[in-house]
């Protein structure tokens, strides 16, 4: 498996840190209700299809990556700076 | 037997090697299965239920039968594939899975009882009595199961792993993979052609045959010179493509040394990684054998295996041949057998339709239905219409047609259709992104097509990848149409085997099916069959059909089980290559490494690092009593320890110290300059990440300590924290962990040692600040702060600066009555103050826990802090941290027991983390969890081990020990 | 038709001829008492259960493919009650002492077998964790034995002790724990359920679940609705999908675990292994293979396939550990898609839709949680109450921070 990173290029799933889907950018505001936090940290969509994940070059760039990615085929259509999202 | 003038070995390299202790002759060129064929030895096995005996059905590596163990000075191979194995000079090899000889093997009395071990069958017994299975059943079935053996011994054998990249890999060399090669090469593309053969040619080298006009030999040697002299080209013989996997990522397995002599530094095999842009599988076909009883001795091959052994070896397995094949390719086998002086006795040809007119008998509209021969096949049985007769061979050729090796398009979840046009399953275009099977791999047989198709795989990959494409003249071949064959079992009451591997024979699929183990999947492990060494290549196809047959359905309908990596078995060795002893995980050594070794200090692992566990010194009787001489020396004089092993991250930007206040629990907005503050960091679950000390270097500049264990970790988190949640803060933080050597000088004479060391005397550094100093003119940092209750400080060095610098404090420190110590005190001195480790901060714990929750500052937001306030997390139920105190030894991973209670699961109160003996205070110390804690100090409880027989009563007290109020430090 | 010794000698000389079918195809009715989704495992000893010690016969089991396809017919068959946190260790010591009965209990042979398994300790640290575990196990009623370096030498001599990159200090062995033959096990339930009437229909796949007010109906599925009040839904692997057809988001996230099996080989692994350090657990098959597994590939995955980098680790690990198995050969190498939860440990509960239940969450443990799973499930989908040993297996948990995080590694489903 090799991921585009935007910054490196085309690299080996090995260089890379995975930590799960891409809800996990969307933080509850300070004294949001426990339910909010629930389901930022627990429940996930989870498709059989296509999702957006989180992904570290952790030997490359340090950067996070959002991933559009396919968990049936395993194809990836997309990869693109966490930093970056935030700067749009 | 040898036949003159046939064959493509090296007669001019005569060699010897030994099969079961007898010295046998062969030539450079020969595999050990050709060999033995060649001395007349068609017995090389014995199969692994029945253990009836057995000799090549193929020449290839999907060989179910001729399995042996080579021998080596040092170590043993099971399992090898007699039919790939290339023989050499002093080749050792043996026969396996027998008891006995392997002509005599007394568990071919497993044969005799065949009508007890059908399909399954263990599910239904050996389950009474109970105990029995444990102690004879199984420890029985695992002594006659099983094949080849290890040697138990360490495999000292040299393996390597290797990438490779390329625009076009090319997988198999046959006329398609050589055609498809050939075309990318001279459109300069960057090419990988993969064979699992040491010679190129595919099944050209064993059908011989002409190509352009000429021998077909002549047109391989071409091709073959042209693409070696290409710079852009990568031929790579004896390479198996193992496994397809995501994005061009293809496992290969190169045989580098497994053709010749051991040699030092040779490497056995190389596992490759091969990333490309394209690839065509031009992996060719597997041919079927025919299930008819009796149809596993030696003797009995695939008609293809015949023609391998007759074109390429110059062997032929037998002296009277028969033929039993329904194509033209019997017939070619037939004619030149006839034309080397080999007696052909006739010709069994299942079609009522054919040609009579041969220089041989020729049966038509027959089948072959039975066979005889203990240890090799001496006559077969032929039915043709009512009749029935005998016919003496030694040597049976049998074709039940042939299947696309389609095996690696199924690798990513393909599934193969079943084409009715040639009774075979074909490739799902597509299965494979960037893949393209061609040729007789994708069910076009003929070798004009396979040529043409080639060279099409090849020229859409280019043209796809954007690059020029020359047009090459396809050389005439034969192009004749494929006879697609479905005669896969011919009935009758014997046993005809399907897979021969596994002594899987079509009673067995029938019984499955009676059984209603009628999904595939199901008569696969009910049965057994595709699961043996071969995975079911040769017998897939008979199997499905003979099930199919069995409950009315069609073959397409039946359906197929996956085809899964690897291609081939691969040696754990090679996959693992690299991994032998210290190779498996990065080795770190601290600057003082050498230092500490040339004290004798044992070096103990602490994650990667590697670190002193204590400082002998003579008459010590163990690390104990070196323990409670550091221990004493920090407490009374002064010690020095590395403590780079930190994690040190340098946090930059005007907005350093906001970020700081979300990364941590507590607010460092607030530190001076010059000040060092300890910070409890969170996971967003509310569980401790880690802990550590910050300094501020100045107004926005910060230094982050992080613990050892947890330093990348703390990295990763912070760099998802900025990038998620504020990319736009003027921030900039990096790891410096290994640019700065850092040692703790701890003790009452601490700052005598450093007013020694340093270039000017330490003026006033107060406790948790922190300063810039020169030490032997270089400029450096201090810290003073305290992991051991004791005055401290820690002096951090540039790291080409550390092993001097640990030698001069170590040094300077023994003459004033200390020295260095390990990671023994250092847990020790830690226990006695209560600092905790991540023996506490195991990751289920939270600062309430720890009785940190006052940290947790309530007037910002922070990591983690919403979900610690969840219910579950708070409150008398939570196990808190507590300090044990006792004379008797006491042991970590103890539980905890209110005195007099019962010990079971409903009482466990908690566990033990941490334990010591402390030197300083004269008793066994320990660091516990005990439910409500914090509210029972002063009680005892009941320490139980039941692993090391301890039961003892402890009080519970504090975590902090000694010195509760820190005047020490302070100090 | 019971089977025996005796039976398997009769049929043999008869020819086989008699043998008859584990289960029968029955075409699903239009209304049952209850429903199970999903055909694996789980599913089948839930229904099990449910016939045999709360006499509900009029059940079906649904499966969208085949009977035992799923993680039951792709694991590393490891059977072991060696847990240490409250919640989790009453429930796998009551599952082993189902397994211990598994034989005569379903007159089906699965090959359970106590060999012995062994967890490899490589630091004081380790040590000391792993003695948490052995003596909470001890309490619970399980064994443990905490080996030092010449302990583990005896028992294993042919690991490499002198070179590793991890020193081996010792190991916890728990005697009773060891693997059992995989695929038995689902047919043993499914053929045990069968003959007491459970309808186990195959090639059925449950397109939506019927809710009205509040309380579930029935199923849709491939072949037709079918009623039922009570429906469990018992599909790890695809416990999001199906439970998204009741409106639920799970605390799931599906990840691909790889698994690999070598050439046959006689005996020379007796235990089973696992080295931590590693990530990397090993036994030996009665059939001859060493079967052998590592960690997640780590990505949320559908795909039942993994990739090189973690087969590779998977094999230097036992390289490093174990070199006498270099020359062994890898086979088959397989995914399975795990059903990985925020804290490591299931659920097994009630929703929001009354008459609809949960199981689902085990991770990469499933396996040995087969019969207690199904134990427990039945007993809530029967008695609407959740079991003593599962009570801790709450959906809810999560959010109230009642978790079950053996390794503590936090909410981060792939790190479990």
């Amino acid at each position: 498996m090799r991921l585009k990173c935007p910054l490196c290029g085309e690299r080996d799933r090995r260089e890379f840190y995975y930590s799960g889907a891409a809800d996990y950018l969307s933080r509850p505001e300070a004294g949001a209700a426990p339910a909010a936090w629930d389901d930022y940290l627990h429940n996930r969509d989870n498709p059989a299809g296509v999702t957006r994940d989180l992904w570290y070059h952790e030997q490359g760039c340090a950067q996070w990556l959002v991933v559009t990615r396919n968990t049936v085929t395993h194809e990836i259509t997309a990869v693109e700076l966490v930093a970056g999202r935030a700067a749009e | 037997m040898r036949v003159e003038g046939k064959g493509i070995i090296d007669r001019s390299h005569p060699l010897r090697f030994t099969f079961d202790g007898k010295s046998y002759g062969g030539y450079r060129g020969d595999t050990l299965a050709s060999a033995l064929l060649a001395n007349d030895v068609r017995l090389m096995g014995r199969s692994f239920k029945y253990h009836r005996p057995r000799g090549p059905l193929t020449a290839g590596s999907e060989e179910p039968n001729a399995l042996v163990e080579i021998h080596g000075k040092t170590n043993q191979t099971p399992n090898v594939r007699a039919t790939m194995l290339e023989v050499f000079d002093g080749l050792d090899v043996r026969s396996q899975n027998r008891m006995g000889t392997l002509k005599y093997d007394l568990l071919e009395v497993n044969d005799l009882l065949a009508p007890f071990l059908s399909a399954g069958f263990y599910y239904k017994t050996f389950m009474w009595p109970r105990a029995f299975w444990e102690r004879v059943y199984e420890p029985v079935i695992r002594r006659a199961a099983g094949l080849g053996s290890l040697s138990g011994k360490h495999d000292e054998g040299v393996y390597e792993k290797a990438w490779a990249w390329c625009d076009l890999l090319v997988i198999g060399a046959g006329p398609t993979g050589l055609m498809a090669a050939l075309t990318a090469a001279r459109a300069g593309a960057q090419v990988i052609l993969a064979d699992e053969n040491p010679l190129l040619g595919g099944r050209l080298v064993g059908d011989g045959g002409t190509l352009g006009g000429e021998p077909a030999a002549i047109w391989v040697a071409g091709v073959e010179a042209e693409l070696r002299s290409m710079p852009n080209v990568r031929v790579m013989t004896r390479t198996t493509v193992t496994g397809a996997y995501d994005n061009g990522t293809f496992g290969a397995l190169e045989r580098v040394g497994l053709h010749r002599p051991a040699r030092p530094n040779l490497p056995r095999e190389c596992f490759w990684r091969i990333v490309a842009k394209r690839a065509v599988l031009g992996a060719g076909a597997l041919e079927r054998p025919i299930a008819f009883p009796d149809n596993d001795r030696p003797g009995i091959l695939l008609t293809s295996a015949v023609r391998t052994y007759l074109n390429r070896f110059g062997v032929v397995p037998g002296r009277r041949v028969t033929i039993f094949d329904g194509s033209e390719a019997g017939r070619v086998l037939a004619r030149e057998l006839m034309a080397a002086g080999v007696q052909v006795a006739a010709i069994i040809d299942p079609r009522a339709e054919a040609s009579g007119l041969e220089d041989c008998p020729v049966h038509l509209g027959a089948q072959v239905v039975g066979s005889r021969g203990r240890l090799g096949l001496r006559a077969i049985t032929v039915r043709k219409g009512a009749e029935t007769f005998e016919i003496e061979t030694d040597c049976l050729a049998m074709s039940g047609g042939w299947n696309p090796s389609l095996h690696l398009t199924c690798h990513m979840n393909g599934r193969p259709r079943w084409s009715e046009d040639i009774m075979a399953f074909v490739p799902m275009e597509g299965a494979v992104p960037g893949l393209t099977a061609a040729g007789a791999a994708a069910g076009r047989f003929s070798t004009h097509a396979a040529l043409g198709d080639g060279k099409a795989a090849a020229t859409a990959a280019l043209k796809d990848l954007g690059m020029a494409v020359p047009d090459l003249p396809l050389p005439a071949a034969e192009d004749a149409p494929y006879e697609p064959r479905a005669l896969w079992d011919v009935g009758g009451e014997g046993r005809a085997w399907i897979d021969f591997a596994n002594d899987v024979t079509t009673k067995d699929v029938r019984l499955a099916a009676k059984e209603n183990y009628t999904s595939v999947e199901h008569m696969k492990r009910y049965t057994t069959q595709g699961m043996a060494p071969d995975q079911g290549k040769s017998s897939n196809v008979a199997a499905l059909a003979v099930l199919a047959d069995a409950t009315g359905r069609s073959i397409a309908d039946t359906g197929i089980t996956t085809f899964r990596p690897p291609f081939v078995p691969v040696s754990i060795a090679s996959m693992g290559a690299g991994g032998r002893g210290a190779g498996f995980a990065p080795q770190r050594f601290l600057t003082s490494d050498q230092a500490s070794r040339d004290r004798g200090a044992p070096m103990i692992e602490a994650g990667l690092w590697y670190r002193p566990s204590y400082f002998p010194k003579p008459g010590e009787t163990g690390w104990k009593e070196a323990c409670d001489r550091e221990v004493g020396w920090v407490r009374t004089a002064v010690g020095v320890a590395d403590v780079s092993t930190l994690g040190k991250i340098d946090i930059q930007g005007r907005d350093a110290a906001r970020f700081l206040d979300f990364v941590y629990t507590n607010t460092f907005s607030t530190l001076p300059v010059g000040r060092v503050r300890y910070g409890l960091m969170l996971r967003e679950d509310g569980m401790v990440l880690d802990d550590g000390t910050t300094a501020r270097l100045g107004e926005n500049h910060f230094l982050m300590t992080t613990t050892t264990a947890a330093a990348g970790l703390v990295m990763r988190h912070l760099d998802f924290v900025h990038q998620a949640f504020c990319a736009d803060w003027d921030l900039r933080f990096l790891s410096v962990t290994e640019s700065w050597a850092q040692f703790a000088v701890a003790g009452p004479m601490a700052r005598a040692l450093l007013n020694a060391t340093l270039d000017a005397p330490l003026g006033d550094l107060p406790f948790m600040g922190v300063t810039t100093v020169r030490v032997g003119g270089v400029e450096a940092r201090l810290f003073r702060i305290s992991f051991s209750g004791e005055e401290g400080y820690e002096l951090a060095v540039p790291t080409r600066y550390g092993e001097a610098l640990f030698r001069d404090l170590v040094g300077r420190a023994e003459t004033m009555g200390g020295g260095p110590y390990g990671m023994e005190a250092l847990n020790v001195l830690r226990i006695e103050k209560g600092f905790i480790t991540h023996a506490e901060i195991h990751g289920r714990v939270t600062a309430f826990d720890i009785g940190m929750e006052k940290m947790v500052s309530a007037k910002k937001d922070c990591i983690g802090k919403a979900a610690a306030q969840r219910p579950g997390l708070t409150g008398p139920e939570r196990q808190q941290l507590v300090g044990l105190k006792t004379h008797a030894p006491l042991t970590a991973g103890a539980h905890l027991f209110r005195p007099g209670a019962v010990v079971e699961p409903a009482t466990d109160e908690g566990y033990v983390t941490s334990v010591c003996w402390s030197p300083t205070l004269n008793c066994w110390l320990a660091l516990a969890f005990l439910a409500d804690g914090r509210a029972r100090h002063g009680e005892q409880i009941r320490l139980v081990d039941h692993l090391r027989d301890i039961d003892v009563t402890c009080e519970v007290t504090g975590p902090v020990f000694l010195d509760p109020d820190g005047g020490r430090m302070r100090a | 038709m019971r089977y025996s010794g005796l039976k398997v000698i009769t049929e043999g000389l008869f020819g086989n001829k008699g043998w008859k079918p584990a289960w029968r195809n029955p075409a699903p009715k239009p209304a049952y008492d209850a429903i199970v989704i999903g055909g694996g495992g789980h599913g089948l000893s839930t229904a099990y259960y449910l016939a045999k010690n709360h006499g509900l016969t009029n059940i079906a089991v649904l499966e969208k493919g085949y009977l035992g396809g799923g993680n039951v017919g792709r694991n590393t068959t490891i059977v072991r009650a060696n847990y240490f946190l409250p919640g989790n260790q009453e429930f796998y010591s009551h599952s082993l002492k189902l397994w211990e009965g598994l034989e005569s209990e379903l007159n089906y042979n699965v090959m359970h077998s106590q060999r012995g398994l062994i967890n490899l300790f490589h630091s004081d640290g380790q040590r000391d964790a792993f003695a948490r575990r052995g003596n909470a196990m001890i309490t619970q009623g399980d064994d443990a034995i905490l080996l030092d370096r010449d302990g583990v030498r005896e028992l294993l001599p042919w690991l490499d002790f002198e070179q590793t990159r991890f020193p081996i200090y010792g190991g916890l062995l728990h005697p009773r724990g060891g693997t059992a033959r995989h695929d038995a096990v689902a047919w043993g339930y499914a053929r045990g359920a069968d003959r007491r009437g459970v309808d186990l229909i195959q090639n059925c796949e449950v397109t939506g679940i019927d809710i009205e007010g509040g309380k579930v109906v029935g199923v849709q599925t491939t072949r037709g609705p079918i009623r039922a009040p009570k429906v469990g839904i018992v599909v790890a692997g695809r416990s999001s999908q199906v439970a998204a057809m009741a409106g639920m988001r799970l605390p799931i996230e599906s990840h691909v675990l790889q698994a690999f099996v070598t050439e046959g080989l006689k005996p020379v692994i007796n235990h089973v292994i696992s080295f931590g350090m590693g990530h990397f657990y090993i036994s030996q098959s009665d059939k001859g293979g060493l079967v052998f597994g590592g960690d997640l590939d780590f990505y949320a995955s559908y795909a039942a396939r993994g990739n090189l980098p973690m087969v590779e680790h998977v094999m230097e690990a036992g390289m490093t550990l174990m070199p006498m198995i270099g020359r062994a050969r890898v086979l088959r190498s397989w995914g399975g898609i795990m059903d990985m939860s925020p804290d490591g440990s299931p659920i097994i509960d009630k929703t929001h839709v009354e008459g609809l239940y949960l199981d689902c969450g085990w991770n990469y443990g499933g396996f040995k949680a087969v019969p207690a799973s199904g134990w427990c499930m039945a007993h809530l989908m029967a008695t609407d109450t959740p079991h003593e040993v599962a009570r801790r297996f709450r959906l809810d948990r999560f959010a109230t921070g009642h978790l079950l995080d053996e390794e503590g590694t936090g909410s981060q489903h792939n790190l479990h």
